[in-house]
């Protein structure tokens, strides 16, 4: 069972448009939920009157900040650095909005398009102010005195803060002694990402309900961080946590944004407690292209130090982060993780990255699928092409050069990365090239790339490598319960973003109790039906809840064979499991089921045997260190001469999972994974006027790419280095596919070009590639392969 | 992204339709196949009070051929127009463009006369009557008139229609097979309004270029006929290089706009890629 291609169990209800999203949840006079957005990047609130609206038949309430104004801002989930503090964000604009689609009003009406027509009516009055939108530029004064002391709301009298957050070091070794050294050649790369995030199809929405009955107050529509969610809403609203229920229901995507704690999520819950009505949120297209968390954005310098062999011996980093607005709940996250996993697969000797977060007048930026990694991959792998460019060596040479070798695992970088010590678990970095290049016949590819060329096509071959972080702890539980009918249920902390968590859960617990995996129910994301769960994000879940559902499974096993014995008067070393029945080895009949054995265990029978009741046990997994899976992409594209159309013609990722618990699950987060990177490496930018007014807020502007836009992936996942960090010996799946798209998309049109070198940024869009196609002064000078 | 309140009728007769719009033709849409102006109410950016639909009407749908023009009614779809077995280059033109319409859904909905109602200057139709010189015909309770397509398209989202008018069919000349004709576009994904698209006619008789016709979108507020293409091809023996000269000439001439999508010389550097792949002339590798 573990490690089939077993079918999603989620399917059988999606595929039937039987799934309950956010928008789904309908209350008897629920009314919903309006934002007024800031129309300006900048600017001082004059004033806010809500009268107009008020006068609408239907409408009941116009809030802002003064209404408000007892709530504090939003916390840091993720990273959180203490001088992020004056930069949270309050959940509706206290006297100064700062980026176009801030929440500076909310009206609560009773049909969502009446409640649209309100929203118009609220007349806001703003002074504009300069929009300050160049991460890249000095930094100016952000908050003053009194919003800095207020947003980080710790009681301490905070100066007035620039607009440049945070800057901090990481790193090792002497970069400083080895550059002055004088020996080897230095490299440079100027590299930028650019703006883009993940655009779920599900749009953000919550609706919540105080139910004075029980009271609870009851939050449907939740994802990704349900637990967290519920302790900050409780915080935020005077209730105890346990008076809170957060219920995941199905979700359209997440890929990070999706499933934090927004203002408008506080505001949903805030609304239902003091109107004593059930609130509904939805959010609409253009508002989630403005106000939900934009990611990416970022600038690398980096300065390399390398031998004629191309061995890097210093690597010296600058980024800076364009954050946007505010920092929301991933404090620090995306910052620390781009610095940390900076050097990737490469030994190198001496490192140095600083990060340097600023804050500009546009939509505040989180997590996205990812995060870090694709900026600092992109970033590094154009180094690496560089060197091998200026070294006159192949492309692929200078990376094998530089990979941790099998023998060093694991291999201990002296960093951190989110909070744990960096320690390349397990891998075989050069092993994974080897098979690669066997599996999708690079030979061939490159024999292909110089006929096509030679015959007037600009047609290019290129890859990166990337070395991936999953399995985040500390810890996850789970719970497997039999009933008297002999069903399995798994009740546990999990989140499911789509991602197919439930059947990976099921097929573990199967694999132990032997039973069909569909006929597994697993509960999930429900705050009221387990105490603990961290969420579904940085790759974890199948690490963390699938070791959990494993030791859950097992001990109910136990259980189950401990019970049987004593009734079958055997001894527990006798028996075995095959089917959900638990037999005496070599009987030919007369074992008991799983239902039967659940009926053993009604709370009597169970005192008598020295049982708890219930055929039912916990199981918890605790890490404090994350697993590191790698892989390689690359990518045969075309560009059209005349036009500067960039055709990828193949895509081919190789991807090590260290065990795939379900390839075909794999394969899809993989194949979704590089559908998102090519958005960002092709099509996907948030634009900005010069006044910082957004330019990209429908999918007109916003290009997703598209089934037609994205060639099938070719893929090959091995398993080469299982995880010695947990029981299962699995990495995780859920980024890889993402991580290095733009590194090799980058690479295969430099080629293409023949101009080393000439794509440091993306997205590569037509008009750039046109460009870049016009004959040159300078003198064209082929990769070397 | 709800529409603002609107009233909607929904009559069964073009005359109960022209009534309808006349009574508060400025605060009036007629809709159509909705695929434009049904977004447009959802950002608010369009605010009817009232709409006509016109789907129920009969008589406003087909493509019919006569003796020297076809006509096409006003709801015909697109993809009715994709499916047209109509003969000769005119049929081959309009199947080639309507492929490029959107995406299915679009097209299944999305009507021939919506499209040029709407006057985008990126939009196949627009394109196609304008090259073509095509003849509008608008009906309102006041009567009805035939607008040509050099007067009709005025302006972005502009036409020479009164509020009050109905776009009821459009004709267009049949082309003998003497005539060359394609359309070619560019736009980042499939799907997507052209951010420069090319369509031509062309004329050969006995390898000479005796007539030509060429339109461009994406360059201008509204569909642009080259002159400077159409003179460079006339008279001309047909070959690719007189093609690629016309295209050149083309790109000479257009004074295009600059976005996200692309600056005005690179819209230029499409009109140079797309007026002979559209006529079928661009040679391998470009
Ligand atoms: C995602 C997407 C992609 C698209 N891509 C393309 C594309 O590539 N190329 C392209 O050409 N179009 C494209 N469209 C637009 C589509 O073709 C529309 O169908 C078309 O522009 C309008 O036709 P309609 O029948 O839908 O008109 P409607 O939306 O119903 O109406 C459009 C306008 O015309 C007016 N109108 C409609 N019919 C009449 C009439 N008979 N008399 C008077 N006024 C009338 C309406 O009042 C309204 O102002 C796209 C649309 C979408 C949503």
């Amino acid at each position: 069972m573990i490690g089939s291609r077993a079918l999603r169990i989620e399917d059988r209800v999606l595929l039937r448009g039987a799934g309950r999203f956010a928008a789904d949840t309908q209350r008897a006079g629920e009314l919903h939920m309006r934002v007024v957005r800031s129309p300006v990047a900048h600017g001082r609130i004059v004033s806010i009157d809500g009268t107009e609206a008020l006068r609408l038949e239907g409408v009941t309430a116009v809030w802002t900040y003064a209404d408000v104004a007892d709530l504090p801002a939003i916390g840091f989930r993720l990273t959180p650095r203490e001088e992020l503090l004056p930069y949270r964000q309050p959940v509706l604009a206290r006297s100064v909005v700062r980026y176009v689609g801030e929440p500076v009003a909310v009206v609560f009406a009773e049909s969502s398009y009446l409640a649209e027509d309100a929203a118009e009516l609220v007349d806001v009055e703003i002074e504009s102010l300069p929009a300050h939108l160049d991460p890249d530029a000095e930094p100016v004064v952000w908050v003053d005195a009194e919003q800095a002391s207020w947003a980080a709301g710790n009681g301490e009298r905070l100066p007035a803060q620039d607009s440049e957050a945070s800057v901090f070091t990481i790193g090792y070794g002497d970069v400083d002694a080895a550059f002055s050294s004088g020996e080897g050649r230095v490299f440079t790369m100027d590299a930028r990402i650019g703006r883009h995030t993940g655009v779920p199809m599900e749009c953000r929405g919550l609706v919540a309900v105080y139910d004075e009955a029980e009271g609870q107050l009851i939050v449907d529509g939740a994802a990704k961080v349900p637990f967290w969610n519920r302790e900050a809403i409780a915080a935020m609203n005077g209730l105890a946590p346990s008076q809170v229920v957060v219920r995941e229901t199905h979700v359209g995507g997440g890929f990070g944004p999706r499933g934090e704690l927004y203002p408008e999520d506080v505001l949903v819950t805030v609304a239902a407690m003091r109107l004593r009505a059930p609130i509904k949120w939805i959010e609409d297209r253009q508002e989630h292209l403005m106000a939900t968390n934009h990611s990416r954005g970022q600038h690398h310098r980096l300065r390399a130090l390398v031998d004629e062999d191309g061995y890097i011996r210093a690597l010296d980093a600058t980024f800076t982060l364009d954050q946007g607005a505010y920092v929301r709940t991933h404090g620090a996250t995306v910052a620390s993780l781009t610095a940390s996993m900076l050097p990737g697969p490469y030994v190198i000797d001496n490192l140095r990255v600083t990060a340097h977060v600023r804050l500009t007048h546009k939509t505040p930026a989180g997590t996205y699928r990812s995060p870090g990694r694709y900026e600092g991959t992109f970033a590094r792998e154009r180094l690496i092409d560089a060197i091998a460019h200026g070294l006159g060596l192949s492309r692929e040479q200078v990376r094998r050069r530089n990979l941790i070798g099998p023998e060093q695992m694991p291999y201990e970088r002296p960093i951190q990365a989110m909070g744990t010590h960096l320690v390349h678990d397990s891998g075989d970095y050069a092993l994974l090239i080897d098979k690669a290049a066997e599996r999708f016949d690079f030979p061939a590819i490159r024999e292909t790339v110089s006929r096509r060329r030679a015959a007037g096509e600009r047609v290019g071959f290129g890859f990166g490598y990337f070395v991936e972080k999953s399995g985040i702890g500390p810890s996850e539980g789970a719970r497997v319960v039999v009933d008297s009918a002999g069903a399995v249920t798994v009740l546990c902390g999990a989140s499911s973003v789509g991602q197919g968590v439930d059947t990976v859960l099921a097929q573990v617990v199967a694999e132990v109790l032997d039973v069909p995996h569909d006929s597994i129910r697993v509960v999930r994301g429900r705050t009221d039906q387990f105490q603990y769960g961290r969420g579904a994000f940085a790759t974890r879940l199948t690490v963390m809840a699938g070791s959990a559902a494993l030791n859950a499974a097992k001990a109910v096993r136990d259980k189950a064979f401990r019970t049987a014995a004593a009734e079958l008067a055997v001894s527990v070393e006798q028996l075995r499991i095959r089917g959900g029945v638990v037999e005496v080895e070599g009987a030919e009949h007369g074992g008991l089921d799983l239902g039967q054995i659940a009926g053993i265990l009604e709370p009597l029978r169970a005192s008598e045997l020295k049982e708890e009741p219930g055929l039912a046990a916990d199981g918890w997994f605790h890490t404090d260190h994350m697993t590191y899976p790698y892989g390689l992409h690359a990518a045969l594209v075309r560009i059209d001469e005349g036009t500067g159309r960039l055709e990828v013609e193949r895509f081919m990722v190789a991807y090590d999972v260290g065990r795939a618990l379900n390839p075909l699950l794999v394969e899809g987060q993989i194949a979704g994974g590089v559908a998102q990177g090519l958005g960002g490496a092709m099509y996907e930018e948030f634009l900005y006027a010069a006044d910082g007014t957004p330019q990209s807020t429908t999918f007109m502007d916003y290009l997703v790419p598209t089934a037609a836009e994205v060639p099938p992936i070719e893929m090959l996942v091995t398993e080469d280095a299982p995880s010695p960090l947990n029981p299962l010996g699995v990495k995780g799946a859920g980024e890889g596919g993402t991580t290095a798209v733009a590194a090799a998309i980058a690479s295969a049109v430099d080629d293409a070009l023949q101009r080393p070198g000439a794509i440091d940024s993306v997205p590569i869009k037509p008009d750039t590639l046109r460009r870049l196609l016009q004959p040159t002064t300078t003198h064209d000078v082929p990769t070397k392969e | 992204m709800k529409p603002s309140a609107f009233d909607y009728v929904r009559p069964l007769s073009l005359d109960e339709a022209m009534e309808q719009l006349a009574i508060d033709p400025f605060e009036s849409k007629v809709l159509s196949g909705g695929q434009s102006l049904i977004p447009m109410m959802n950002f608010r950016l369009a605010r009817p009070e009232r709409l006509i639909d016109i789907n129920r009407v009969p008589g406003l749908e087909g493509i019919v051929p006569g003796q020297d023009r076809v006509t096409i009614g006003a709801r015909t779809r697109h993809l009715a127009v994709q499916n047209t077995g109509l003969q000769g280059p005119l049929g081959s033109l309009l199947r080639t463009a309507a492929a490029q319409v959107g995406h299915l859904p679009i097209r299944t909905r999305g009507t021939f006369g919506g499209s040029i109602a709407h006057c985008d200057a990126a939009s196949e139709w627009c394109l196609v009557a304008r090259l073509l010189d095509a003849e509008m015909t608008v009906r309102s309770t006041r009567g009805e008139r035939t607008i040509p397509a050099a007067d009709f398209f005025q302006a972005i989202f502009t036409t020479a229609m009164e509020p009050d008018e109905i776009l009821t069919s459009i004709s267009l000349p049949a082309l003998d097979d003497h005539h060359v004709t394609g359309i070619a576009e560019f736009a980042r994904r499939a799907g997507d309004f052209a951010i420069v698209a090319a369509t031509a006619a062309v004329k050969i008789e006995d390898g000479v270029v005796t007539r030509a016709r060429v339109c461009l979108g994406g360059v201008s507020e509204v569909p642009w006929r080259s002159q400077a293409a159409e003179s460079a091809l006339l008279g001309s023996a047909w070959s690719a290089g007189a093609v690629a000269e016309a295209a050149a000439a083309a790109a000479d001439e257009v004074d295009p706009p600059s976005d996200s999508h692309g600056d005005a010389d690179y819209r230029r550097d499409l009109v140079r890629a797309l007026l002979p792949r559209a006529l079928n002339t661009a040679g391998a590798g470009s």
